[in-house]
């Protein structure tokens, strides 16, 4: 707050260092990347451990529809953020909605597999091994899933609101970069769960 | 050293009032206050935690002692340990590594002055979370007070059949909210390195200090994160009724100590990394000598951050892994004494044909290097799975980690205190009152660790809280004690340093050691603004460069 | 100063602790007591090379009065010292590496011999489970075995269960710790080339009364163990009418959690009593097995081991008197 307003190094241009946004942003993939490997690793681990069904086999269906969501949201962000570094605002806010759509098809389908499997299938997060690591892994993507909607609405209200610009596709860009991790995120869960865990 | 041409919002002299300047210190996003507050908040849970220990030794003091019940005892253990771990050795870490950094690397601050704030007050809210148990432990269920289960929680005692109450809740809370603040501020080391650098300071031109703090980072980003996880297994099992750590519905118990102890074991080298990072500043001003090794300090500190993930299961040599399992943690842990050899063979050569100055700094600096030289050789020992065996859970081992968190780290941190406080504070500590801070610590530390390795190898484990007498462990255990009224005694000395050092020392200047690295450039203590003309380097020690114009380090490097 | 090394060596003698891990009476026990002499040999050298270096420089290159303001000549670095200070450790780190790897398995990869003991170590929180299952013996806190003659070794194999949390079995004269935790079977071995009492105790933080979580293992000449495995086999002996002892520990709790052969008692949460009398200590070794001792135990259990899971039953005087004439029938 006491940072004085003066800047005597601006003559310099010969000496450039990394933006701090993207540094911050490959931290905390590398921090949520370790987060993820122990809820991967607990999840392989009791892979047929539980004790009492049902397993994975007989209630898990793999959810190909949403995958392709969430996988094609990386490429519809990626189209936004190039289009605002060129300064197309308008097919910016497209292409987020755009975005934040397909992220939410995923999470609703998620919603309703939850559902189904605590309603028809019997399983909770008490019910066993299966039910404890597959609540806790896929609920921690989840989470994250939601975090990146949130984050992703707030710049649609801002591009609504006439706020952002070109030279907001820098910050724009690290945003993105947490939503394509988190779709990498999902690839892993995927293999584990749906297709090497059944 | 001009900063007077410049006038900045709220470096004016006359002092507000203290309403005004409390506000300000809790509102702070400046990197020199959050370090001060990191340092200060440390230096409150140190005394506590000495508490704690003290509490302890008195109930060992003879066999049969009724000095607390087992249960205090077991709480005092575990409060101890996760105090001095995540309230007292990271903040305290944390703490210099704010304030330097940026002075260090000619930047105004830290890269991201919000999230240092933030940091920084989820690590406080952990800590008084943590101490909150001792009102709020009790719960629902009048069971239970401070947590009972040990610094590294072993599963099954933290599930709720064998943990009532709400005593471990606090626990695994204040470490998940204190280890987002960690992961918060590691983050920040990291960017302020990479981004923040000053003209010049090529990655290969940045004082030692920088580099190693910049390993402690990326090893806090790491290993951080899977005792966070962990934690939240640990609170589905406990409130959503999950089974991760529940033995009793096919849930491991080896699971949470391999969770743990890849957090834990490279918990010691984001810990002692950092003490490194002092030593590896102070030991070339006070032998007037520039550090030995440079390019090899380097590769060998990233070499630690490395090979300390992989170690972690020495911590496990008795939990029934298969022999080749057992093989490979004890070819892995002993490799990690490479690269720590050569740390310490390049700090003698440092000091060798130097002058050395036998200031408070370089005598905790010396201290440092024999303590850790012991440590490191005990580790050795313990690192022979056979032999651990007979010595893990032992007060063998409770002697090695002290003799690496109290002999290494702490006394690097003391050394930290002394050489850098005069710049935080501009004025100089009292010398004599240092030298006997140092000597009465040395005494009580080697009373009380070297003589609690005997009666680890005389059978005696960890974690009793009383033994019977004719084991041969009550007259080491007296030692012990005893030597504690000695670091008590320190400790003292050096709290009523600090005090002088804050308000009656000799002014300290911008320079007072003839020094080589950035934060000596700018006044003692620094503007808010650090430097009134961002520095622009072209070698490791740029002051020595502006001391030596016919004979700078640039010629060299 | 150096002060973790040279007594190290003088702790070599069994007459300073009965639980010293230098007086290996066991061939685990002695195969690690070899191997630590070994390492402590390198780490001593180790030692006394780099605290002379550090020595040496402190004392030569300290800053003398006479000294003038100049600098000293600035060296920043040398390859060909670097390099042997790295090769040289790495030489030693081989050394010692190999040293254990052969000692791990030795120990852990040990072949069972036909003949061998087999004793299943179950741990409760605070006290010992031991069950015999080819010989029908069960006990507790006590451990009995054979001596093994080096000649023809007939080893004890201890398979290590827990019945709640996690707790470490621990002999150090006999060999090093191998835990017992819930849900993951280890096992461990002995072989005692002595006969006698040897003591250990729990040596991993298991709740409120780790400290007196305390273990004995009395090695017996292989007569007296098969005597004394043939009198543990029996049923309690009780003649006569069932005593008022007898019906009050079964009409109360007791038998909820502790088992007599041959009573209706048949609990498991607890130490089997069937022998409670041949057996020297109570309370997992907390204290001694006198009747005094059994009263207060029975009486309020926290007098002796404050935390211990076993409640105080409230009975009236008359009715502990009895009750703890009841268990001293038992032998």
């Amino acid at each position: 707050m006491t940072t004085p307003s003066i800047n005597v190094h601006q003559d310099d241009l010969s000496w450039n260092l990394p933006a701090r946004g993207p540094v911050g942003m490959y931290c905390l993939i590398a921090a949520e990347t370790a987060i993820f490997t122990i809820f991967v690793v607990a999840y392989i681990f009791y892979i047929g451990k539980s004790v009492t069904g049902p397993q994975p086999g007989e209630v898990l269906h793999a959810p190909i529809f949403l995958t392709l969501c969430l996988l094609s949201s990386s490429l519809t962000i990626h189209f936004a953020v190039r289009l605002l570094r060129g300064g197309g605002v308008v097919s910016f806010g497209v292409w987020w909605l755009l975005t934040i759509a397909l992220g939410s098809i995923f999470l609703l389908g998620t919603l309703r597999e939850w559902h189904h499997l605590i309603y028809d299938e019997g399983l909770t997060i008490q019910t066993n091994l299966f039910g404890t690591t597959y609540y806790s892994l896929v609920g921690l993507h989840a989470f994250h899933v939601t975090v990146g909607l949130l984050a992703l609405a707030t710049v649609m209200v801002f591009t609504l609101r006439g706020d952002v610009a070109k030279q907001h596709a820098e910050r724009v860009e690290v945003l993105s970069m947490y939503w394509h991790f988190v779709d990498v995120v999902w690839v892993v869960v995927f293999t584990v769960v749906y297709i090497v865990g059944r | 050293m001009s900063t007077q041409s410049i006038s900045v919002p709220g470096t004016d002299a006359t002092r507000s009032p203290l309403v005004e300047q409390l506000h300000q210190w809790v509102t702070t996003v400046d990197h020199k206050r959050l370090g001060l507050l990191y340092i200060f908040y440390a230096l409150v849970f140190l005394v506590i935690g000495g508490v704690e220990a003290t509490i302890m030794r008195i109930q060992l003091i003879r066999p049969l002692n009724n000095f607390v019940s087992p249960q205090v005892f077991n709480r005092m253990f575990t409060m101890h340990g996760t105090t001095m771990i995540f309230f007292v050795a990271m903040p305290l870490v944390f703490g210099f590594a704010n304030y330097l950094l940026p002075l260090m690397i000619g930047a105004r601050d830290m890269a991201f002055p919000r999230l240092n704030a933030f940091s920084f007050w989820m690590t406080a809210f952990g800590g008084l979370l943590l101490y909150f148990s001792f009102i709020g432990g009790d719960g629902l269920y009048g069971a239970g007070n401070a947590p009972d289960v040990g610094w590294f929680a072993y599963a099954p005692l933290t599930s709720q059949t064998f943990s009532r109450g709400h005593s471990t809740d606090f626990w695994t809370l204040s470490l998940l909210v204190s280890g987002i603040g960690s992961m918060g501020t590691a983050t920040n080391i990291i960017a302020t390195i990479v981004c923040l650098r000053c003209k010049g300071m090529a990655l290969g031109k940045m004082p030692l200090f920088a580099w190693l703090n910049l390993t402690m980072g990326g090893l806090v980003i790491l290993v951080v994160s899977p005792l966070t996880a962990a934690q939240v297994m640990l609170l589905v099992d406990r409130y959503l009724g999950g089974h991760f750590f529940d033995t009793q519905a096919g849930g491991s118990a080896v699971l949470w100590m391999h969770f743990f102890w890849i957090f834990g074991h490279p918990e010691v080298y984001v810990l002692v990394i950092p003490a490194f990072s002092f030593v590896s500043e102070i030991v070339p001003v006070f032998s007037r000598k520039a550090i030995f090794g440079y390019p090899i300090m380097v590769a060998a500190t990233v070499g630690i951050g490395f090979i300390s993930m992989s170690v972690w299961a020495h911590h496990m040599f008795t939990v029934g892994m298969t022999s080749s399992g057992n093989t490979f943690f004890v070819l892995s842990t002993m490799a990690i004494a490479v690269p720590t050899g050569i740390k310490i063979f390049n700090w003698l050569a440092t000091m060798w044909g130097g002058q050395i100055h036998f200031r408070v700094p370089m005598l905790f600096c010396i201290a440092f290097l024999f303590q850790f030289l012991i440590a490191g050789l005990t580790g050795v020992m313990l690192a022979a799975a056979p032999f651990d065996w007979q010595l893990t859970a032992s007060y063998f081992v409770v002697a090695h980690f002290h003799y690496v968190i109290v002999g290494a780290i702490l006394f690097a941190l003391f050394a930290a205190f002394y050489y850098w406080f005069p710049k935080m504070s501009g004025r100089m500590y009292n010398e004599k009152l240092g030298q006997l801070h140092f000597w009465l610590f040395l005494i009580g530390f080697h009373l009380t660790f070297d003589f609690m390795h005997i009666p680890g190898i005389l059978g005696m484990p960890r974690r009793i809280y009383t033994y019977e007498p004719g084991r041969g462990w009550d007259i080491w255990n007296l030692i012990v004690t005893i030597g504690v009224v000695f670091q008590a005694a320190g400790v003292l000395a050096f709290v009523g340093n600090l005090l002088w050092c804050a308000f009656r020392g000799a002014i300290a200047g911008g320079d007072p050691w003839d020094a080589w690295t950035l934060e000596w450039s700018t006044s003692s203590p620094p503007p808010a603004y650090n430097f009134p003309r961002i520095p622009e380097v072209r070698s490791r020690r740029p002051l020595w460069d502006l001391k030596h114009p016919e004979d700078p380090d640039w010629h060299y490097e | 100063m150096g002060a973790s090394f040279i007594p190290v060596f003088l702790l070599a003698v069994p007459s300073l602790s009965p639980t010293n891990i230098f007086a290996p009476a066991s061939t685990p026990a002695q195969s690690i007591f070899d191997l630590s002499l070994f390492v402590l040999e390198v780490t001593a050298a180790v030692f006394v090379v780099v605290f002379t270096l550090l020595a040496y420089a402190v004392v030569k290159f300290r800053k003398r009065k006479t000294a003038d303001a100049r600098e000293p000549a600035q060296v920043y670095g040398s390859s060909q010292l670097e390099l042997a200070w790295t090769v040289v450790p790495v030489l030693i780190v081989v050394v010692l590496f190999l040293a254990a790897a052969r000692v791990i398995a030795s120990i852990q990869n040990a072949p069972k011999p036909d003949n061998a003991i087999e004793v299943t170590v179950i741990g409760h929180q605070f006290w010992w489970e031991f069950r015999y299952p080819s010989l029908k013996v069960v006990t507790a806190n006590e451990l009995h075995i054979p001596v093994s003659d080096p000649a023809h070794p007939t080893p004890t194999f201890l398979t290590l269960l827990s019945a709640d949390t996690d707790h470490s079995f621990w002999v150090p004269r006999l060999a090093g710790k191998t835990d017992l935790i819930p849900n993951h079977p280890n096992s461990t071995w002995v072989d005692p080339h002595e006969t006698g009492l040897f003591l250990g105790q729990c040596a991993q933080y298991c709740g409120t009364q780790h400290a007196l979580m305390l273990l004995r293992v009395y090695v017996q000449p292989r007569d007296d163990f098969d005597r004394w495995v043939r009198e543990q086999s029996l049923p309690a002996q009780i003649t006569g009418p069932i005593s008022e002892g007898e019906k009050i520990f079964e009409r109360t709790a007791c038998i909820n959690c502790h088992a007599v052969a041959g009573t209706a008692a048949n609990g498991r949460f607890g130490p089997d009593l069937t022998h409670l009398m041949s057996r020297d200590t109570i309370a997992s070794g907390a204290a001694s097995n006198t009747h005094a001792n059994l009263r207060r135990w029975i009486q309020n259990p926290n007098t002796i081991k404050p935390g211990s899971k076993m409640p105080a039953m409230g009975l009236s005087d008359p009715e502990l008197d009895a009750v703890t004439r009841y268990l001293e029938t038992l032998r």
